[in-house]
C-alpha cells in the first residue's frame, strides 16, 4: 500500500528530478530549510494535524503527494539548462544567467562581482562579456542541483565555487566536481544539509584545490575524523572546518589541557 | 391422577430451573447423561466445532492479480514497479511472497553492494545506467510524504578494474561498447593510475577503468510435434511454522526467488520432460556461495578508496571511516563451496584472497579479519547473465533471476523492465529481449565477460 503512494502516471517515465525536502507543506521556503530542522511549537502541532488527516483519508494524501511533486518539478524546472543560450552566446554566458536567475552571483574575470539582487541589474549587461571566462560563482543559499551543476561545469576556468548552504547540493553532486579538477582553486561547501563524508570522498580528484571550507555539515557523521582524512587525502590543500577534537572524548587528565594543540594525524 | 400430573410437573421444573440447585441422587446422572448424549451426537456429526467467522488476517488474500515469488530486491522492485506504471490507481493487486521475514540468507541483505557500469553486454551497460539514476532519485522515486529523505549511503567513489596484458584488449573493447550506451568510463595507464592511487603496486597491470515477451492453447515445433501450454492457476502459499496454507488464484506469477529459481521453477513443471527439449530446459539457475570478509588495515587507502576489483578477481571497497574494508574473490570453477549452509571458509582467504590483495596494495601485508560472511549467488550456470521474461510453455509465469552476481545493482531497471512487460507486454525502455528464457533452448549464450 505504501508503494502506490505516488504513483502519478501524469509525471513522464523520462523526468528524473531530485527531490525538495519539503515535508510540510508550504511553511518553509527553500531558502529557509536550516530552520525546518528544528521545528517551533505551532509549526509541529500543525505538522502533526497534516500527518493525522494523511493516514485516515485517501484525499489528502493524494493532494499531499501531488504537491510534493510540483515541487519537485519546480525544482527541476528551474535547474533546467539552457542548451539554446549556450549555442548562441557561449557557455560563460550561459552559466552566469544560470546563476543569475538562480538567485547567486558572478565574477568575470577582471570584473567585480555581479549580483542578480543588486539595483540595475539586467541580464542584457552580461552579452558585452561573452568571451570572457568566469573565475568564480557563488551560488550559495541557490536551489541548484545535478542537473543544473552542468552549466557551471562548462566553465573550464572557474577557480572559485561556494556552494554555503544549498539544499539540493549533495553527494552525487560532489562526484561530477571531477571536470573542473584542472581549474578550481576554492571550493566551499559550508552548510549543506544532504553532503556527507562519501561525497567528500569524491573531492581527491580535485589536485589543484587550495581552499575547501566543510565546515557545519550536518550529515557527516565523524566531522572531526573526516577533516582528518580529508586533509591527509588532500595534501595540498587547506581545509576549513569542524575542530577536529569534537568528536573525541577526552579523559580526565586530560580535560584541564588546552585541546586546540593538535596531534599528528 | 391428579397427583401424578403435579409430580410432574414438579419434576420437570426442577430440571428446568437448574440442575446445581439441587443436590440429591437423581439430577447427577440426568447431567451426567446430557453430557454423554452431546458427545454422542459430536462424534457422529462430521467437522470440528463449528467457528465460521474466524480471522484470516494473516493469511495472504484469496485472489491476487500477481503473485511475485521472493521478497528480495528483484522481487520488491518488481512489484514497485507494477504499482507505479499501473494505469488507473489501484488496478493491480500485487502479492509478494517470501519463505524468510528476517531475509537471513537473501543474497540482497548478504551483497557486499558495488554497483558499476563496467560490462561487456550493452543489456547490462543500460540496466546499471537507469538503476544507478534510479539511487540517485530514489527520493523522488520512493518518498513517502511527512517521512525523513531517504538516504542509501551511497558512496560514488567509483569503481576500478585492472586488466593484465592478456585482458588489455578485451578492456578496451568493452569500454568502447560501454561509452557507446552513455557510460562516463575512462581508461588509465599504470602510471596515471599510480599518479591517482599512490598506495596501489601496479606491478602486472596493464590497463585499467575507471569509471562511474503468447497465447494460444497449442503450439507446434518445427518438426511437428505438438506441444501443450500451461497456466499456474493457483499458488499455495503455506504459512511459517504452521500447517495452514492458502490457495492464492492469481492471473500471473513471477519468479523473483533468487538462489532458489531453480527450485520454484520445478515447482511449476519446469524442465520435466525428455531432455533436449523445450519442456525438458530447465532454468539453470543455481545457488553459489561466495565469501565477504571484512578486516580492519590501519595503514591502507584512505578516503579516496575506489570499489577496486583486481586482475586476479579479488575486490575489495573501503566502509566507512575507521580504515575498514569489504572483499572477498570469486573461486574458480573446481574450487566452488558446497552451497549446503551459509558457514564460512576462513582458509579460503589466507589462501586464495589475501595474496591478491597485497600484491596489490602492498599495505593490506598486515591487516586484521574483523568478521566475514557467506552469500549466494544467484547463478546461471548457462551464461551468467540474467532471466527475464516469460517461459514459453508456462504461459504466465515470469523470470526476474538469475542475475549471477550483480542482480542488486541491475534491480531497480530489471523490475521496471518486467513491469513493462506486464503492463504492456513488451519491453518500453530498455530492450532486455536477448535475456529471455528461449535462449536456453536455442543454445544462444549471452556472455558477460565482466564477472565479478
Amino acid at each position: 500500500r505504501r508503494l502506490s503512494r505516488l504513483s502519478l502516471s501524469s509525471l513522464p517515465p523520462q523526468s528524473l528530478h531530485l527531490v525538495a525536502p519539503i515535508w510540510n507543506l508550504g511553511t518553509s521556503g527553500i531558502r529557509g530549510l536550516s530552520s525546518a530542522v528544528t521545528p517551533e511549537g505551532n509549526q509541529r502541532k500543525g505538522r502533526m494535524l497534516l500527518q493525522f488527516l494523511t493516514d485516515r483519508f485517501y484525499d489528502v494524501e493524494a493532494l499531499r503527494g501531488y504537491l510534493f511533486q510540483k515541487q519537485v518539478s519546480k525544482v527541476h524546472k528551474e535547474n533546467r539548462s539552457s542548451t539554446g543560450i549556450k549555442k548562441r552566446y557561449g557557455p560563460y554566458i550561459a552559466g552566469a544567467y544560470f546563476v543569475l536567475k538562480q538567485g547567486g552571483a558572478v565574477k568575470f574575470q577582471g570584473k567585480e562581482w555581479i549580483r542578480s539582487t543588486e539595483h540595475g541589474y539586467s541580464p542584457l549587461q552580461l552579452l558585452s562579456f561573452q568571451a570572457v571566462p568566469i573565475e568564480a560563482v557563488d551560488a550559495s543559499d541557490c536551489a541548484i542541483n545535478y542537473e543544473g551543476l552542468d552549466n557551471l561545469l562548462a566553465l573550464k576556468e572557474l577557480q572559485s565555487l561556494l556552494l554555503q548552504r544549498c539544499p539540493h547540493v549533495d553527494d552525487w553532486c560532489l562526484s561530477r566536481l571531477h571536470q573542473l579538477a584542472s581549474s578550481l582553486q576554492e571550493l566551499s561547501l559550508a552548510g549543506c544539509p544532504r553532503i556527507s563524508e562519501r561525497g567528500l570522498a569524491c573531492l581527491h580528484h580535485l589536485q589543484n584545490l587550495r581552499r575547501l571550507d566543510i565546515s557545519d555539515l550536518p550529515a557527516v557523521s565523524n566531522p572531526g575524523l573526516t577533516q582528518i582524512l580529508v586533509e591527509e587525502m588532500l595534501p595540498r590543500c587547506e581545509v576549513l572546518g569542524a575542530e577536529w577534537a569534537r568528536g573525541l572524548k577526552l579523559g580526565p587528565e586530560q580535560q584541564s589541557r588546552d585541546t586546540a594543540s593538535p596531534i599528528p594525524a | 391422577m391428579f397427583r401424578g400430573v403435579l409430580w410432574l410437573l414438579a419434576g420437570r421444573g426442577c430440571v428446568g430451573r437448574g440442575l446445581s440447585t439441587r443436590s440429591g441422587g437423581s439430577t447427577p446422572d440426568w447431567t451426567e447423561k446430557v453430557s454423554e448424549i452431546k458427545k454422542k451426537i459430536q462424534s457422529a456429526l462430521p467437522g470440528g466445532p463449528w467457528d465460521p467467522l474466524y480471522d484470516t488476517s494473516h493469511l495472504p488474500p484469496e485472489h491476487s492479480d500477481v503473485v511475485i515469488v521472493g521478497g528480495g530486491v528483484l522481487g520488491l522492485s518488481v512489484a514497485y514497479w507494477l504499482k507505479r506504471l499501473e494505469k488507473p490507481r489501484g488496478a493491480i493487486k500485487v502479492l509478494v511472497v517470501d519463505r524468510d521475514h528476517t531475509y537471513s540468507q537473501a543474497s540482497t541483505g548478504l551483497s557486499v553492494g558495488g554497483i558499476r557500469q563496467q560490462f561487456s553486454l550493452p543489456e547490462n551497460i543500460q540496466l546499471s545506467l537507469f538503476s544507478v539514476d534510479f539511487l540517485r532519485n530514489i527520493n523522488e522515486y520512493l518518498a513517502v510524504v511527512d517521512d525523513p529523505p531517504l538516504d542509501v549511503q551511497f558512496n560514488p567513489s567509483g569503481y576500478l578494474l585492472l586488466a593484465s596484458e592478456k585482458g588489455a584488449a578485451i578492456m578496451e573493447s568493452n569500454v568502447k561498447v560501454q561509452r557507446q550506451e552513455g557510460a562516463k568510463v575512462c581508461l588509465m595507464s599504470p602510471e596515471q593510475l599510480q599518479n591517482k592511487f599512490p598506495w596501489i603496486n601496479t606491478d602486472g597491470v596493464a590497463l585499467a577503468s575507471y569509471g562511474f515477451s503468447m497465447s494460444s492453447s497449442r503450439m507446434q515445433t518445427s518438426s511437428g510435434k505438438e506441444m501443450t501450454l500451461k497456466r499456474i492457476h493457483e499458488v499455495h502459499v503455506k504459512m511459517d511454522h504452521s500447517l495452514e496454507y492458502q490457495p492464492v488464484e492469481c492471473a500471473l506469477v513471477i519468479n523473483a526467488a533468487g538462489a532458489w529459481s531453480g527450485q520454484v521453477a520445478e515447482l511449476a513443471g519446469i524442465g520435466k520432460g525428455p531432455p533436449g527439449t523445450l519442456e525438458g530446459t530447465k532454468l539453470p539457475v543455481e545457488p553459489r556461495k561466495r565469501y565477504v570478509y571484512f578486516w580492519h588495515c590501519p595503514e591502507g587507502p584512505g578516503l579516496e578508496t575506489p570499489f577496486m576489483a583486481d586482475t586476479s578477481g579479488a575486490y575489495f571497497r573501503r566502509e566507512g571511516l575507521g580504515h575498514n574494508y569489504l572483499g572477498g574473490c570469486s573461486p574458480t570453477e573446481e574450487e566452488e563451496p558446497d552451497p549446503g549452509n551459509l558457514e564460512v571458509d576462513h582458509d579460503f582467504f589466507q589462501d586464495k584472497v589475501w595474496p591478491h590483495l597485497a600484491h596489490r596494495v602492498p599495505a593490506f601485508q598486515s591487516l586484521k579479519v574483523r568478521s566475514a560472511w557467506a552469500g549466494y549467488y544467484d547463478y546461471n550456470t548457462f551464461d551468467q547473465n540474467g532471466v527475464v521474461g516469460p517461459h514459453p510453455l508456462v504461459v504466465n509465469m515470469y523470470f526476474a533471476t538469475g542475475f549471477s552476481g550483480h542482480g542488486l545493482q541491475q534491480a531497480p531497471a530489471v523490475g521496471r523492465a518486467v513491469a513493462e512487460l506486464v503492463l504492456e507486454g513488451q519491453f518500453q525502455t530498455i530492450n532486455l529481449s536477448s535475456l529471455l528464457f528461449s535462449r536456453f533452448y536455442l543454445g544462444e549464450k549471452v556472455e558477460e565477460r565482466n564477472i565479478i
